[in-house]
């Protein structure tokens, strides 16, 4: 431990191009362009199949096998493909990413209330205003849930783009086996941990501002409740 | 106006849910669709929004055939109210109210002020306005989705069970304010329910329908209780007919008989009952007379009425039923300010119940 702690207070390691800072940005760069590749693909097609309520099957047996993949066994069979670079890659993190994202958007905008739903439309709204003013803001606090999982997931496995020369924290890590150099390994490995945990704690805090406030007691108030009690009822009568 | 014209509905698994309908729903009129489950009531309002498409026959709104218009367009210009409440949760109560208007394209400053109107107009108070769904009643969503549907003050109104997932004492409150609205505002509404009761309190006309889809009588409650066209309907409108009948008879004419009151601290009667009434003449209670101990009437003597007959508005139903709830025998009338006109007997009553078959308005 106390070998970790001199390697992470060695001012050498937190300089130069292949110092801490420029490998945790490098980190946070591969993470962010996953995530949001993943986001342009997983919404989407969660909210088509949940607003339509086709396909549902369909989408749940391709998350759960994509997440069966081996992301190590993926990126070694793309890179065969398409080579060394920063593609295969974030395709293999890709893969990763979308099935949390895409369960989901399909199961949060399948959980809005069907009678919400029926009244957007007894009132005019169209398909597109049904999803987009409804169904998806009422979804969002499981898609923010997915976005979160897989944010996690993608700040952990990352660190596989060292694996085919790249940067980001998975260098210490792969660079430090490469020469055991087991001190390096273990800060690497404590700076992911500690990448995720802040990620997360952010993630968490954006959800708080893009909730709704009148979802927020949902798990408490939406339980079937038995019919109201009148004496609830006479103050707003009066 | 609302014409259904030989409209039918098939499902795709073969069963008819509306079976060839003609009705005739009057402008300004509230119009109730009853019956038992599957028997195509709630189908047939559907269709009108085509939220639900005909199979055959056509539907005329205000005399312009439904299946002219895009849907969306059609549903922006007809309230619809749904059994539970369907609110937006994660809305303000004033934004979901707003909700038609801004679709409509009114802007938003403009939408809300319209919003808030409409909450005051169904007795909703102003610090609602930034609550959530989640956090009123049953009773107050629904008065909220009442409020939404009739933002962009459509000239109909649908309203899909809105009342029934609601017990009974807020249910009776939502039924009062209904009518008050509609008395200001005159809108064609059809009311789907399988409550009789609520049907025949509430409808200007009843369509009863049956199992099937079929329309078994469509008539004003009055007729509906005291001529049900089979037996179907009188099952249907269930026990106590005769007697709810009673609800749709005037009371004009009915002899106001005399009445002994006593105040509170007078000398009561040495026997007999007495109405105990306070300055204003309102009733208070009854007194057996003699009972009590020195001779002064104290609150302690006082033995709770029955209900109370109001002269300005009441039905040969009401003036009945104080009759017979009251102690005394004698039902207590009041005038429209709550005093104490006099009183009326059960067998008064059904002298005006036997004078009124006899001039034809009850037969």
């Amino acid at each position: 431990m106390n070998a970790v702690i001199a390697w992470l207070t060695d001012p050498a390691h937190w300089s130069g191009g292949a110092g801490v800072p420029v490998r945790l940005l490098e980190h946070l760069w591969y993470t962010a362009l996953t995530v949001a590749i993943a986001v342009v693909i997983a919404i989407p097609a969660g909210a088509l199949v949940g607003h339509t309520g086709r396909g549902g099957f369909l989408v749940v047996s391709l998350a759960n096998s994509l997440r069966a993949l081996p992301t190590l066994g993926l990126l070694v069979l793309l890179v065969s493909f398409i080579g060394i670079g920063l593609g295969a890659p974030l395709i293999a993190l890709v893969v990763l990413a979308v099935p949390p994202i895409l369960a989901g958007t399909y199961a949060g905008v399948q959980a809005v209330d069907r009678s919400v739903v029926d009244a957007a439309r007894g009132m005019g709204m169209s398909e597109r205003e049904i999803l987009l003013q409804v169904e998806l803001p009422n979804a969002l606090p499981l898609i923010i849930g997915g976005v979160r999982s897989a944010t996690l997931q993608v700040i952990s496995t990352a660190t596989i783009a060292a694996y085919v020369g790249l940067g980001g924290l998975g260098r210490f890590i792969i660079d430090g086996l490469a020469v055991r150099d087991y001190p390096q390994m273990a800060a690497g490995s404590l700076l992911v941990a500690l990448l995720a945990v802040a990620a997360d704690l952010a993630l968490a805090w954006s959800q708080r501002l893009l909730v709704s406030p009148g979802l927020r007691s949902v798990s408490a108030s939406r339980r079937p409740t038995p019919a109201p009690r009148p004496a609830a009822e006479r103050p707003a009568a009066a | 106006m609302i014409e259904f014209r030989g409209v039918t509905k098939q499902f795709p698994d073969g069963t008819t849910a509306v079976d060839d309908l003609d009705l005739v729903a009057d402008a300004g009129r509230i119009t109730v669709f009853v019956g038992p489950s599957g028997c195509g009531k709630t189908t047939s309002l559907r269709m009108v929004n085509r939220m639900i498409e005909p199979t055959w026959g056509t539907i005329l709104v205000n005399g312009a055939d439904i299946m002219d218009h895009d849907p969306a367009e059609l549903r922006r210009g007809i309230g619809y109210v749904i059994q539970q409440a369907g609110l937006f949760p994660h809305r303000t109560i004033l934004d979901n109210v707003a909700t038609v208007p801004l679709l409509l394209g009114w802007n938003k400053k403009q939408a809300r002020e319209r919003a808030a109107e409409l909450m005051e107009l169904v007795g909703l108070a102003p610090e609602m306005a930034g609550r959530y769904p989640a956090q009123l009643s049953g009773g107050q969503q629904q008065r909220v989705g009442v409020a939404r549907a009739l933002a962009a003050d459509p000239p109909v109104l649908l309203m899909d069970e809105p009342f029934s997932a609601v017990d009974p004492v807020v249910r009776e409150s939502l039924q009062d304010e209904l009518l008050r609205l509609q008395s200001e505002l005159g809108k064609t509404i059809v009311f789907v329910t399988h409550d009789i009761d609520e049907a025949i309190k509430l409808g200007d006309k009843v369509a009863v329908f049956r199992t099937g889809g079929v329309l078994a009588q469509y008539d004003e409650p009055g007729v509906l209780l005291s001529r049900p066209a089979d037996d179907f309907v009188d099952n249907f409108v269930g026990r106590d007919r005769g007697y709810r009948g009673l609800g749709f008879l005037s009371s004009d004419g009915l002899p106001i008989g005399e009445l002994a009151t006593v105040s509170v601290g007078d000398a009561g009667p040495s026997e007999g009952w007495a109405l105990v009434v306070d300055g204003e003449r309102r009733p208070l209670g009854w007194l057996d007379g003699g009972t009590q101990a020195n001779g002064a009437v104290t609150a302690g003597d006082l033995v709770p009425g029955g209900s109370l007959y109001d002269t300005d508005s009441g039905s040969l139903r009401s003036a009945l039923d104080a009759a017979l709830s009251s102690p005394s025998g004698q039902g207590v009338a009041i005038d429209g300010e709550g005093r104490v006109v006099g009183s009326v007997s059960a067998d008064e009553v059904l002298r005006a119940l036997a004078d009124a078959r006899r001039t034809g308005a009850a037969a």
